[in-house]
């Protein structure tokens, strides 16, 4: 049962299996590799901010600041694009990152050692993000013409048949699953969202557990506003908006507990991609954007339910004969 | 004698493993207080939840003014004119004062609206009645404990509750306080209520009560008017038989000092705590329930910070901040309430044993779970846990089988010193032996033992010398062979010292 996959996670796996097989079947363009390698690359922002947002709820916690984070960050490194070409690539990167690091450091802060609420002080700073984005760009745009080249290719390079984001994608989700599975941190996190009492009696200190959940979701945020900002070629205050909604939302159908202490970095994966088919399968059926999202939002309800019916407490057996057939 | 407002007379309850209560019979007279006497688990409790309607009795009958009465829920309770005022007040915080005492039946006006002011009106003449100046339309959680005592009455008051229950009232309330809760309890006396008093003080029983009824083990041992008994009468009446020889003690040999523990106080809830515990040694920790024992012990362990005291274990003096500093230099906490204190149940066996010293199986950069598993193993079988495999998630085992991985949690951590908070509570008389055993095998082993109990008999047959706390206090202490129930519990009840 400890495999790659739990139970639930298979059966999501299967759902999405079954699903891209229908569209394959009905628009067989669908499932041509240069369709299929567009998607994964159109939805390597979400597996990645979708694992951290991960390990922000394991902790009981939520970030709604993520995509503000991501605009403000992008909208950053585009502007260090712009004033100082000269510079390095990798620099710019950075810039991002510690730009996102940052704003999940004081989102961290505040939640772990003031005490306030996340849902309150992440709705706060979303909107303080935003805010900062008009005032660091004087209320301008950058567009493409005014980043560097390199700074935009860097996204669009392919290697080995996929996009430089998609291999992003993949040793982000990597160290997240080595984070989660075989550091001290990693599961400390498991453990103060499971039961913050035993877990305090432990010897585990939860402030700096949720200090760290907030960090390495602003730095996750920030590394994905410069590849969305490079990609996409533009860069203003409302870029993203609303995005932290599909990421929860990805978190949700992958099976993580918004009670906290339950989730893993194979389920939120499979939510980001079942999210990521969704919106790009449905313009290829010619389903129009009102019915992408009525759709979006009904497979996040199901995804819900499900959940809700496999966190119900298992029963206990007590009669010999239950407890003869789970043996079985 | 008038007649009596409640009988309850053959009152048994029994619950799987537990007989709580057996043949219990007693009898409220109008207008007289009577005192409910009996050690931590003696069964008050288990009488105040068959009078309010919380737990069904096995057996036997209670009766209202002579009319036989069941009751299945609270609301039966109520409308028979019983009310009880509880140890740790259950009210609403974030509703008023009048809504607290009105909850369940507010005055409606004709469209079945609340009457607010009709509300508020009778809510202040309740108050008046009983001499207390809260301002109806205040939130509860702007009351002090005696305030939110007082609202209580008010709400009994409201449901002209003929039997009054007040279980333990005065555990959080100050001399002052006291004071004006005994000149209510002499009023509602005087209006021709029955009133059932619980508590451990003996000089509150005196004061108050007009009765007494001792119950021991589920069982009434006496009863009669309170002055015609002694405190050192109703101490023995308390422990009764001779409790020495329960269980079979290990013989184990005593060895160093091994934690030295020197003034540990802070604030408002233990003062002084001092004594040395040695190699292989179990010192027992007695007290009545909210004694400081485990508040004490919290602030050792690092839980709570403790503002004075210092410790020192083989030699070496511990500056303790946090739990991981204890665990890290050799003491392990294993709390009260082990299934919600102890146990993460959305993870797995493993995950929970190697949880309080996870660096121990880091191999290189990362944990390595071939040495979690290993541990796990070993511990699994030694307490031989039931689990299909050590991947099993908490929430699939049992309760028993919980609180095994939570035992073998704190083992794994290979302790000098272990302190073991209420170890049996809550669990049936056969588990509780093979606890018993397990706490003398790890002495055995030369774990230091410190056994935080309120049971009486498992404190005599398990310790190798007890500690007694009062009121935050270390007041007693006792060697085995050298103690007798009727000095612990007189030292831990503040009853007057034998005299006769």
């Amino acid at each position: 049962m400890k495999g790659l996959f739990n139970y639930r996670e298979l059966i999501l796996a299967s759902i999405l299996l079954v699903g891209i097989a229908a569209i394959g079947a009905y628009q067989p363009a669908f499932l041509r590799w240069g369709n299929i390698s567009d998607m994964l690359t159109e939805t390597s922002v979400l597996f990645m901010m979708a694992l951290a947002q991960m390990v922000v709820i394991l902790t009981r916690g939520i970030d709604l600041s993520v995509a503000a984070n991501l605009a403000l960050s992008g909208m950053l490194a585009a502007l260090v694009s712009q004033y100082y070409p000269e510079i390095p690539l990798v620099l710019m990167i950075l810039t991002g990152v510690v730009c996102g690091l940052i704003l999940g450091l004081f989102n961290g802060l505040l939640i772990a050692f003031l005490g306030i609420p996340p849902i309150v002080m992440t709705l706060g700073t979303l909107a303080i993000f935003r805010g900062l984005i008009i005032i660091i760009a004087g209320g301008d745009q950058v567009n493409a013409s005014e980043m560097g080249a390199a700074f935009q290719a860097f996204p669009k390079q392919i290697f080995l048949g996929l996009a430089s984001p998609v291999w992003i994608a993949i040793a982000v989700s990597l160290l997240f699953w080595i984070f989660l599975n075989y550091t001290r941190a990693g599961r400390g996190l498991y453990a103060v969202g499971g039961n913050p009492v035993a877990a305090r009696y432990c010897g585990i200190d939860q402030r700096r557990q949720e200090l760290l959940a907030y960090v390495i979701s602003g730095a996750v945020a920030g590394l994905c506003g410069y590849l969305w900002v490079a990609r996409y070629g533009v860069a203003y205050s409302e870029i993203a908006s609303g995005y932290e909604l599909t990421v929860i939302a990805a978190c949700v159908i992958g099976g993580v507990s918004i009670g906290g202490g339950v989730g893993s970095v194979a389920g939120t994966l499979l939510g980001a991609l079942f999210l990521g088919i969704v919106m790009t399968a449905l313009p290829v059926l010619q389903i129009s954007p009102f019915w992408q999202m009525a759709i979006s939002g009904a497979v996040i309800l199901a995804a819900v339910v499900i959940n809700a019916r496999a966190e119900r407490r298992p029963d206990k057996l007590i009669l010999p004969e239950a407890r003869r057939l789970r043996r079985v | 004698m008038s007649q009596p407002i409640l009988t309850l007379s053959g009152l048994s309850k029994s619950f799987p493993g537990v007989r709580a209560l057996h043949d219990v019979s007693l009898s409220l007279r109008p207008g007289s207080v009577t005192a409910i006497l009996g050690e931590n688990g003696a069964g008050k409790s288990t009488i105040v939840k068959v009078l309010t309607g919380i737990y069904r009795p096995s057996d036997g009958e209670i009766r209202v003014r002579g009319e036989l009465k069941s009751f299945s829920s609270p609301r039966d309770a109520w409308a028979a004119g019983i009310a009880a005022i509880h140890q740790e007040t259950v009210m609403f915080d974030e509703l008023s004062v009048a809504e607290n005492i009105f909850m369940g039946h507010m005055p409606t006006g004709p469209a079945r609206f609340v009457d607010w002011s009709e509300m508020h009106a009778r809510a202040a003449a309740l108050l008046k009645r009983i001499d207390a100046a809260i301002p109806p339309e205040f939130k509860l959680k702007r009351l002090s404990v005696a305030q939110k005592h007082l609202v209580e009455i008010a709400r009994a008051l409201s449901h002209e509750a003929q039997v009054v229950i007040m279980d333990e009232p005065t555990a959080a309330l100050s001399a002052n306080e006291i004071d004006d809760l005994f000149r209510i309890v002499a009023q509602l006396k005087a209006e021709g209520r029955a009133v059932l008093f619980i508590s451990h003080k003996f000089d509150e029983i005196f004061r108050i009560a007009d009765d007494f009824v001792c119950l021991r083990d589920g069982e009434k041992v006496g009863e009669g008017a309170i002055a015609s008994v002694t405190e050192p009468q109703l101490v023995r009446m308390m422990v009764g038989r001779p409790v020495d020889q329960v269980f079979p003690k290990r013989d184990v040999a005593i060895g160093d000092v091994v934690l030295s523990v020197a003034g540990l106080s802070n604030a408002t809830e233990y003062a002084d705590v001092s004594f040395d515990l040695r190699k292989g040694e179990i010192l027992g920790l007695y007290g009545l329930v909210g004694a400081g024992r485990t508040e004490a012990m919290q602030g050792l362990f690092g839980i709570t910070p403790k503002t004075r005291g210092t410790v020192t274990l083989e030699g070496r003096r511990l500056s303790i901040g946090a739990p991981s500093d204890a665990i890290t230099a050799g003491i392990s906490y294993v709390p009260e309430d082990r299934q919600e204190q102890g146990a993460i149940v959305s993870l797995g066996i493993r995950e929970n044993v190697t949880l309080a010293n996870l660096s121990k199986y880091i191999r290189g950069l990362f944990l390595s779970r071939t040495s979690e598993q290993a541990e796990t193993r070993r511990l699994g079988k030694r307490l031989a846990v039931k689990a299909a495999n050590w991947e099993q998630k908490l929430a699939e085992l049992s309760g028993g089988n919980q609180q095994k991985v939570v035992i073998a949690k704190w083992l794994a951590t290979r302790p000098k010193v272990i302190v073991l908070d209420e170890p049996t509570k809550g669990i049936d008389v056969g588990s509780k032996a093979a606890v018993h055993d397990f706490i003398g095998e790890l002495a055995s082993e030369g774990l230091a033992v410190v056994l935080i109990t309120s049971e009486l008999p498992e404190v005599m047959g398990l310790a190798d010398r007890v500690l007694v706390m009062k009121e935050g206090r270390v007041v007693d202490a006792f060697k085995r062979g050298q103690w007798s129930a009727e000095a612990i519990v007189g030292a831990a009840t503040g009853a007057a010292k034998e005299a006769a």
